[in-house]
């Protein structure tokens, strides 16, 4: 049974075993551990980081990175947050919609950069991490957005219970991020534009021969990671309220190891939005559990942190390794044994 | 003639014209500019980056990258903190850091070069593991009680009014440009970064090359941190954050390509005087730090452009027609 499995669906269960081994023992050492305050509180901070990642697997699949991200969010976040200080009266979607228009823009800019000027991603994107950064601080003029000039739908918004089974509150930040992750899944398995985005990550050239405009489809991995940051900058306003020059600082980095952590192969071609999801579940869960484990103290958090990333990149490395050899020995076992019969 | 002028034609003499043009727009800014004592203060501000960028220039032409430099210099600032906090005499607190830098760089090197890792995932992670324990030594305290002749060598002159710091990044350089440029192992960086296969099957020990690097730049990024500590005399948890990517920033700029085999010490130390010098001028007319960085990022994507208008081209056309 385990020769047909595809990997990458190996490698979710696998993460999903890891997020219950880590649930079972935080559980054990944490008293009142496992209840819906957890999940509330994991989900509602997951919301934003889901759609970051989600860009970012998109980038790195067809082998390049967007380090800009977190000045992206950041940038549309201040802009949304005072576009709607000084138009109160804006509706939800329209501004929703700014958030995510604004985000393409930026990756418009990396997208053209990268798959037209043909500037390598890291290059381009650590430019524009700074750049973007910059500009939110002359946008800004040294001021900040607070909650209180936010009107209350807003600042309501992710905390919005849709629905609840038992304790555990399904708010509207979560749904919509994981809808959007699923979205984004379903296409990237089963509409043909978006497999475009495989071909150009695992083999550039083959890709080229076989008649897919691989700028093109570069070109739109990036603009379509900075929509996705977009629609995080908007949620990054409403579950904060409070916005500095400093939002989304980091972004970039965490957004990428929980892509890795998820499975996402940083050479391109391989890895899923869902792998990228759940790694973000994960990595944000020990962030968490960590705070309130009596044991160790809170400064413990990010030493772990990193080493969980090592450790899972390279056990998935090796496992991945013998499974491929496994596969391959059985099928010339299979193969021998049919000659023989 | 000729020669010279194919000289300005490369990389190097295109960031010589820029730096030129910019020590003279900044001379013309402000007089005291080309003071010696701005000259010195201009280095010292930001010497410790400029101190790694000189390994990283190594690990990235080897076609590999060590985003944890940042975190490394944090965690041996803090280290130092914490034992001598801890009543540790400075000179075995320093000899323990060091050994703490050559540890880190070696887990780095182990996980890349034997485990097979690619470099931006493994040091990413220990980006975040080596801040970690940084913050696991000094929690969210600030330690500023260092031995007095720590501190002087940090803050004062150390031959003259020239700072020990800028001494140990003169002598890196030109150990490290004779490394680089004329020995075997200098060499063999450029070839493992061009092709490893090729590198493997012509009998070079790539992944010992490769953990030798990562162990070079652990040792140089815990160096550079000590030196961050006594140049602020305190330290935090948050000591050199982010500084990695302004150590990348400036080796790109200095024409090093990301993917590794092409790129000088020589470039890299223009790109440093062109961002020293860039920053120090546009703090003369009152343009702030972020904005700053925004400059920079610029001048990198732009660097990346400029080479694509490609002068020879235009240069070498009349004298085809004759051949």
């Amino acid at each position: 049974m385990l020769s047909r499995v595809p990997p990458q669906t190996l490698r979710i269960l696998a993460l999903l075993l890891v997020l219950f081994a880590v649930l079972l023992f935080f559980s054990t050492q944490v008293p009142n551990y496992l209840n819906g305050r957890l999940f509330n509180r994991i989900s509602s901070s997951v919301a934003i980081m889901a759609l970051i990642a989600c860009g970012q697997t998109l980038v790195i699949l067809t082998r390049n990175i967007d380090l800009s991200i977190g000045s992206t969010v950041g940038f549309v976040a201040f802009a949304t947050g005072s576009l709607i200080t000084n138009n109160p009266d804006i509706p939800p979607l329209v501004l929703a919609t700014y958030s995510v228009l604004l985000g393409a823009c930026f990756g418009v800019v990396n997208g053209l950069l990268v798959a037209y000027a043909r500037i390598p991603s890291i290059i381009v994107t650590l430019g524009t991490m700074a750049l973007f950064r910059s500009a939110l601080v002359e946008y800004s003029d040294a001021k900040s957005i607070t909650t209180n000039n936010l009107p209350t739908w807003l600042v309501e918004f992710p905390n919005t219970q849709l629905f609840t089974i038992g304790t555990f509150q399904f708010r509207a930040a979560f749904v919509v991020a994981v809808l959007v992750v699923f979205a984004v899944h379903i296409a990237l398995t089963r509409l043909r534009p978006a497999r475009k985005i495989y071909a150009v990550g695992s083999n550039p050239e083959a890709a080229e021969m076989a008649g897919i405009n691989t700028k093109l489809v570069v070109f739109f991995t990036f603009v379509l990671a900075g929509a996705l940051a977009g629609l995080a900058g908007f949620m990054f306003l409403a579950r904060f309220g409070t916005i500095t020059v400093v939002a989304g600082l980091g972004f970039e980095l965490k957004s990428v190891a929980s892509a890795v952590v998820g499975g996402v192969n940083i050479f391109g071609g391989s890895g899923s939005v869902i792998g990228a999801l759940i790694g973000a579940i994960l990595v944000d869960l020990i962030d968490m559990s960590l705070v309130r484990w009596q044991l160790v103290s809170e400064f413990w958090r990010e030493a772990v942190l990193g080493s969980l990333i090592l450790l899972s990149v390279a056990a998935d490395a090796i496992l991945m390794r013998r499974l491929v050899k496994w596969r391959v020995a059985r099928e010339k076992k299979q193969t021998k044994s049919g000659v023989s019969s | 003639m000729k020669a010279a002028l194919n000289r300005l034609q490369s990389w190097e003499g295109f960031l010589l014209c820029a730096l030129i043009l910019i020590i003279l727009m900044n001379a013309n800014l402000s007089p005291q500019f080309l003071s010696f004592s701005n000259q010195i203060n201009l280095f010292q501000l930001s010497i410790e980056k400029i101190i790694v960028a000189l390994v990283m220039t190594f690990i990235i032409i080897n076609a590999e990258i060590d985003l944890s430099v940042g975190s490394m210099m944090g965690l041996s600032a803090c280290a130092f903190g914490w034992m001598v906090q801890g009543g540790a005499p400075g000179g075995l607190a320093i000899v323990i850091c060091l050994a703490i830098g050559i540890a880190g760089g070696a887990l780095n090197g182990w996980f890349i070069a034997k485990v097979g890792l690619p470099s931006l995932v493994v040091t990413l992670a220990t980006l975040i593991g080596f801040r970690g324990l940084a913050r696991v030594l000094v929690e969210d305290r600030g330690i500023n009680d260092f031995p007095e002749w720590f501190d002087a060598l940090g803050q004062q002159g150390f031959i003259g009014s020239i700072p020990f710091a800028l001494f140990a990044f003169v002598i890196l350089f030109v150990a490290l440009y004779i490394v680089l440029q004329r020995s075997g192992f200098g060499r063999k960086t450029y070839v493992i970064g061009t092709n490893r296969a090729v590198a493997d099957y012509a009998g070079i020990n790539t992944g010992r090359h490769k953990m030798i690097l990562f162990m070079a730049s652990g040792l140089v990024s815990a160096f550079a941190g000590l030196l961050y500590a006594a140049r602020v005399g305190a330290v935090r948890g948050d000591v050199a954050l982010g500084f990695e990517l302004d150590i990348i920033t400036i080796v790109l700029l200095g024409g090093v390509s990301i993917f590794g085999g092409r790129g000088t010490l020589v470039g890299t130390l223009l790109a440093v005087l062109i961002v020293l010098n860039l920053r120090n001028g546009m703090a003369l007319v009152n343009i702030t730090g972020h904005i700053q960085t925004g400059v920079i990022g610029l001048l990198l994507i732009g660097s990346v452009i400029a080479p694509r208008i490609d002068l020879t081209r235009l240069w070498r056309r009349p004298s085809g027609d004759t051949s």
